[in-house]
């Protein structure tokens, strides 16, 4: 039984991903879904009031964030995204 | 498109006010077939809500509510908006008046401004900001606030250099930044004259100047506040971004103190009325104060808490048991400041007559309202009577008019009263209107002519991009050649272009022109935000024969440029990644129709009581076949009751004027002893079936269910001759009974009302009280009454009375909740003991009546009528309508609306105008042929979809149904298109037009492909 336990525990280690080194200048790409009514029309009145904030991060608007789907957030992620921040 | 009409009247309307409540007259009538003149005396429209940071008691957003309002307005092809402008002159009547009109100067272009704000930017004179309350600086080419409509800059002529230069040579930075060429320093303004068929006064309020009063210190110790300013400093975009801090020092306080009733209820120095909102948007920043710092330990001194709208006895309670607002009930007498620290030192007497010194590191003033300093003025030029405060006088019957006939006001130009009261006056002004011109509806609107739309289907995408400048708002940040050329070779972009200002008329010219010259079949415009700019491209397309939908709008301004200003290089790397996006989501895109439904033009009132009866009224004499439905024998309802206002108008009188009219008009068919047992259908086709068979075709219903009076338990009611409640007491009173010298009338408040499991304010029995007790002084000052309260909620100009029954010698007495008086049979009088604060001693009075106020329910079919309709009740019972403060009439179904006593405890007058504002908004929708549903609706695709309800159990709107063959089927014409039934479909059956998941998709891998991912 132990055996099998090793084997398991090996097999599990082996198929996950060794974590990266994180290089000094790397800067997580972020997506956002936003609100239509509220997030987007704070992300426009954040630029209105010449607020700064970093570069790294694109919204998705939508009419509203319970339209959100599990496979917007996945396909995000699969596709590299480092972060997906949903606001509404 | 002007309909030909015989009548002399004109079917347009003047509103002289863009605040919230003038904003929702112009759409209601905008939208209902009348053309709207709105004349505004500051640059922008808003009014005083714009200022506001969050409102009570939801703590929702102010500028997020209202934004969207002002943009529709702005935008609407049917309402005109003169800004600086002032009416000089009424002539002529109602149905027919010529107004003159004097529009200050500009100084700015509106033709040719884009709103861009270069100018703003390069001004060198700074000012201080009269909308941030003078706590922050503004140049002297200004906008009001960020998002002012009309988005055009106005030159500050006291304060410009170059105006204020005879050889107008200084300066001229403005005009040199504009790239528009906007900025025109030879202007001199321009009267106009416009002829109307109605007149809305909506001109808001002035503020009273708590300078005056002195010992409280505002002007003079740096950390006295008032409210309106704190306002700005808990806004996230006024003058220190949100962060409560002083203004002395930044630092951020700790204790902070409201002080209540600043130039309210004072007849010395200030204004004798009760400004109706103090005590909830105390109550508000308080709580708001909080949430932006959790250190904050605030404390309201007040006299009484009129916490009377719905739901803000409960918002009080939060505000003490969550946020642990201290409430002390206590008058500061001096506010003085420390010496070197900049803190407070408040001087009150507490309720046992002791003196107290406390120090605060912050204090709020809480100022009151009052009329517009040009109320008197304003008054001579439309010709209208005022009450002796220089409000407009109104009736409580005819709350919305004046006393000139087609002259109407809302707002507080009528009494200070909150945002919810002043939209309901707004519709109900709008419902008033319709009903007075109802015969030259659409006679003077426009409609645009546009050409038919061409046809894509089958054609592979030719999207045209065109990249902005916005001046150089855009391309001071983001390389404007870069993103052309990185666009350029993207699957489906047939053409790409830059443009300086995408937005100018001539550069819609020139994207209709390529339009037709490229073949396009999609546009996407990289500039600014769809929330300002989406329809107007829309527009524009489709007058190019695009259809509407085949467009989008990548926001690189307010969402890269503008918030990355200095970093060109990655703001223009995130610009090409937005725009790519958009062109990604534009090469899926399919033409959209919006279909339209045909509308039955009758309305369905449930409810036969003053409010249903307003609402009928209003909406027959609109032209429309209106239905009354009573369950009882006779109309009237709970006013039947009810004798005298507390200005002492004769109910009775009213109410029987009311039935005679409602039995009398051709339009009006009364359905008595019957209720309604189903209605099916949707906005603008309903088909109800009553009681008695008889089957009903209308386009809008009126819920007027209307209310009943608690039937009270405690204080020996029903066991004692002696108890009565204020409305057998009333009654008596009318049937001309007299008191008799040396009895003694003992009246308790709150029987039944803010207490669990009722805890809410029923309103009325204050003034119920008062006025009882002001008619037994008149008849008889040898009687004696005593009143023992909990608060005296006298709201507005109703303190006045309030005032009247101290002086006639009526007696108050204060008691607490956890020591309630004490009722015991004393031989032939009652006996009440109850606890006198004042002098901190039990009082025993021999009462010969003991008369309970008693609250207010909801009418016991308002549950059932509630789970008919679909629509909700709070925890009390009462209707929730839509939203509480701009939607107070309407539901969240379409084409359902709510009058009356079913919706909250009110007042006569309250009730009158919220019955006329739910005809004003029905008649919105009865007055169309047809109803646009919106384009982008969810679409539910049957043979996907496996019934397993999530989308009904989720769909705020009800638009998914059980069809016949037992399956889900959706009604497109309830959608409002928010996706959610979308989101939570586990076979994805939904899809949302232009939201689609595989637009979505597409935008995504679109965001990565712009940026591969580093690690790797």
């Amino acid at each position: 039984m132990a055996d099998v336990a090793e084997a398991t525990e090996q097999t599990r280690v082996s198929t996950i991903e060794k974590s990266h080194e994180i290089p000094d200048s790397w800067q997580p790409n972020v997506l956002a879904f936003a609100c239509h009514y509220c997030a987007f029309a704070a992300a426009d009145l954040a630029g209105v009031m010449r607020l700064s904030y970093p570069p790294n991060v694109k919204i998705i608007r939508l009419p509203c964030t319970g339209k959100l789907d599990h496979i917007h957030v996945l396909r995000a992620f699969e596709r590299g995204i480092d972060g997906v921040f949903v606001a509404g | 498109m002007s309909m030909l009409s015989n009548s002399t009247k004109r079917g347009s309307v003047l509103i002289v006010g863009g605040g919230i409540g003038g904003m929702q007259a112009a759409l209601d009538l905008a939208d209902s077939g009348f053309k709207v003149h709105m004349v505004q005396r500051d640059p922008s429209i808003g009014g005083t809500m714009a200022m506001l940071d969050k409102t009570f008691p939801t703590g929702d957003c102010a500028m997020c509510m209202i934004s969207p309002k002002m943009v529709e307005a702005g935008r609407h092809l049917n309402i005109d908006i003169h800004t600086l402008a002032e009416v000089t002159s009424v002539e002529g009547d109602a149905g027919d008046f010529k107004v003159r009109v004097k529009l200050a100067p500009r100084y700015v272009d509106a033709d040719k401004c884009t709103g861009c704000g270069d100018c703003e930017l390069k001004c060198p004179k700074k000012v201080l900001s009269e909308f941030d309350q003078k706590l922050g600086p503004r140049k002297a080419v200004y906008s009001l606030f960020p998002q002012a409509v009309p988005n055009t800059r106005a030159i500050d002529a006291s304060q410009c250099l170059c105006l204020n230069d005879p050889d107008r040579k200084r300066c001229r930075l403005c005009e040199k930044a504009c790239k528009a060429g906007a900025i025109n320093y030879g202007d001199t303004g321009r009267e106009i004259e416009l002829n109307v068929g109605s007149i809305i006064l909506s001109p808001g309020l002035d503020r009273y100047d708590a300078r005056a009063r002195q010992e409280l210190g505002l002007g003079r110790w740096q950390n006295v506040v008032s409210s309106i300013q704190f306002e700005r400093i808990l806004s996230a975009s006024g003058p220190y971004k949100g962060v409560v801090q002083r203004p002395s020092d930044q630092k951020h306080p700790k204790k902070v103190a409201w002080i209540q009733c600043v130039g309210s209820r004072d007849n010395h120095n200030a204004n004798p009325w009760c400004s109706s909102v103090c005590c909830m948007y105390a109550t508000k920043q308080s709580i708001i104060a909080k949430e932006h710092d959790k250190n904050i330990e605030p404390t309201i001194f007040y006299m009484e808490m009129r916490a009377f709208g719905k739901d803000f006895d409960k918002y009080v309670e939060r505000a003490k048991n969550e946020y642990a607002v201290r409430y002390q009930r206590a008058m500061v007498s001096a506010v003085r400041e420390e010496p070197g620290t900049g803190d407070l030192l408040l001087k009150y007497a507490a309720e046992d007559g002791g003196l107290i010194t406390e120090k605060f590191d912050m204090v709020v003033l809480s100022i009151g309202f009052q009329p517009h300093c040009d109320a008197e003025q304003f008054a001579k030029t439309f010709g209208i009577e005022t009450n002796q405060y220089l409000f407009a006088k109104t009736s409580p019957f005819t709350p919305v008019r004046t006393s000139r006939e087609g002259v109407f006001v809302t707002g507080i130009y009528q009494g200070p009263k909150d945002i919810p009261e002043t939209v309901m006056q707004g519709s109900g002004v709008a419902g008033s209107v319709m009903a007075m011109l109802a015969e030259v509806r659409g006679t003077e609107t426009v409609k645009k002519e546009l050409p038919p739309e061409k046809d894509v289907t089958g054609e592979d995408p030719r999207i045209g991009v065109f990249v902005c400048h916005c001046g150089t708002n855009i391309s001071s940040t983001v390389n404007i050649d870069e993103v052309v050329s990185a666009v350029k070779d993207q699957p489906g972009v047939a053409y790409v272009t830059n443009t300086i200002y995408a937005c100018a008329q001539d550069n819609q010219d020139m994207i209709k022109q390529t339009i037709k010259e490229q073949n396009l079949n999609r546009v996407v415009i990289a500039s600014c935000t769809p929330r300002t700019h989406e329809k107007l491209f829309q527009e524009t397309i489709r007058e190019a024969g695009l259809n509407k939908y085949l467009f989008d709008l990548a926001d690189i301004r307010e969402q890269c440029s503008w918030c990355h200003k200095g970093q060109n290089e990655v703001a223009t790397k995130k610009a090409i990644g937005i725009v790519k996006m958009s062109v990604a989501k534009s090469r899926l895109q399919e033409p959209l129709q919006s279909e339209t439904v045909g509308v039955t033009p009758a309305c369905l009132i449930i409810g036969g009581g003053i409010a249903g009866m307003t609402a009928a009224l209003c909406l027959a004499d609109q032209g429309f076949p209106v239905h009354v439905i009573e369950q009882d024998k006779e109309l009237g309802g709970l006013v039947r009751q009810v004798y005298r206002t507390l200005e002492g108008l004769d109910v009775q009188e009213f109410l029987k004027d009311r039935i005679g009219a409602v039995n009398e008009h051709p339009k009006i068919t009364v359905h008595r002893s019957v209720e309604v047992k189903k209605t099916d259908g949707f906005v603008g086709n309903f088909k109800t079936i009553l009681t008695d068979g008889s089957i009903i075709e209308h386009g809008a219903i009126i819920l007027a269910t209307g209310g009943i009076e608690y039937q009270p338990t405690e204080y020996l009611y029903g066991e004692s001759p002696n108890v009565i409640t204020q409305r057998q007491l009333e009654k008596t009173l009318a049937d001309g009974g007299a008191p008799k010298a040396g009895e003694r009338y003992v009246m308790i408040q709150c029987v039944g009302s803010r207490e669990e499991p009722n805890q809410y304010c029923s309103r009325i029995c204050c003034q119920d009280a008062i006025r009882n007790a002001i008619a037994i002084k008149e008849s008889n000052p040898a009687a004696e009454v005593v009143i023992v309260y909990r608060d005296i909620r006298t709201y507005g100009l109703r303190e006045d009375y309030y005032k009247k029954a101290r002086d006639l010698g009526v007696i108050f007495v204060r008691y607490d909740v956890d020591r309630k008086p004490r009722v015991e049979q004393a031989g032939p009088t009652v006996s009440v003991r109850t606890w006198d604060y004042m002098l901190n001693k039990e009082l025993s009075l021999d009462a010969d009546w003991l008369v309970l106020s008693t609250g207010l329910r909801p009418h016991p079919t308002t549950d059932h009528v509630g789970e008919m309709y679909k629509v909700t009740r709070n925890p009390d019972g009462y209707f929730l309508e839509a939203h509480v403060k701009l939607r107070p009439v309407d539901f969240p179904s379409e084409g359902l609306f709510v009058a009356g006593l079913g919706h909250a405890p009110k007042n006569i007058d309250e009730t009158v105008a919220q019955a006329l504002a739910a005809s004003g908004r029905a008649g919105v929708i009865l007055s169309h042929e047809r109803l646009a549903v919106s384009g982008i609706i969810a679409k539910h695709k049957r043979e996907l979809c496996m019934s397993c309800l999530s989308c009904l159990r989720v769909c705020p709107f009800g638009s998914p149904y059980i069809a016949e063959d037992g399956k889900v089927s959706h009604n497109e014409v309830k959608c409002m298109g928010c996706g959610i039934c979308a989101g939570i479909c586990p076979a994805k059956a939904f899809q949302v037009n232009n939201f689609r998941d595989d637009q979505i998709l597409a935008m995504i891998d679109a965001a990565v492909e712009s940026e591969p991912g580093v690690v790797n």
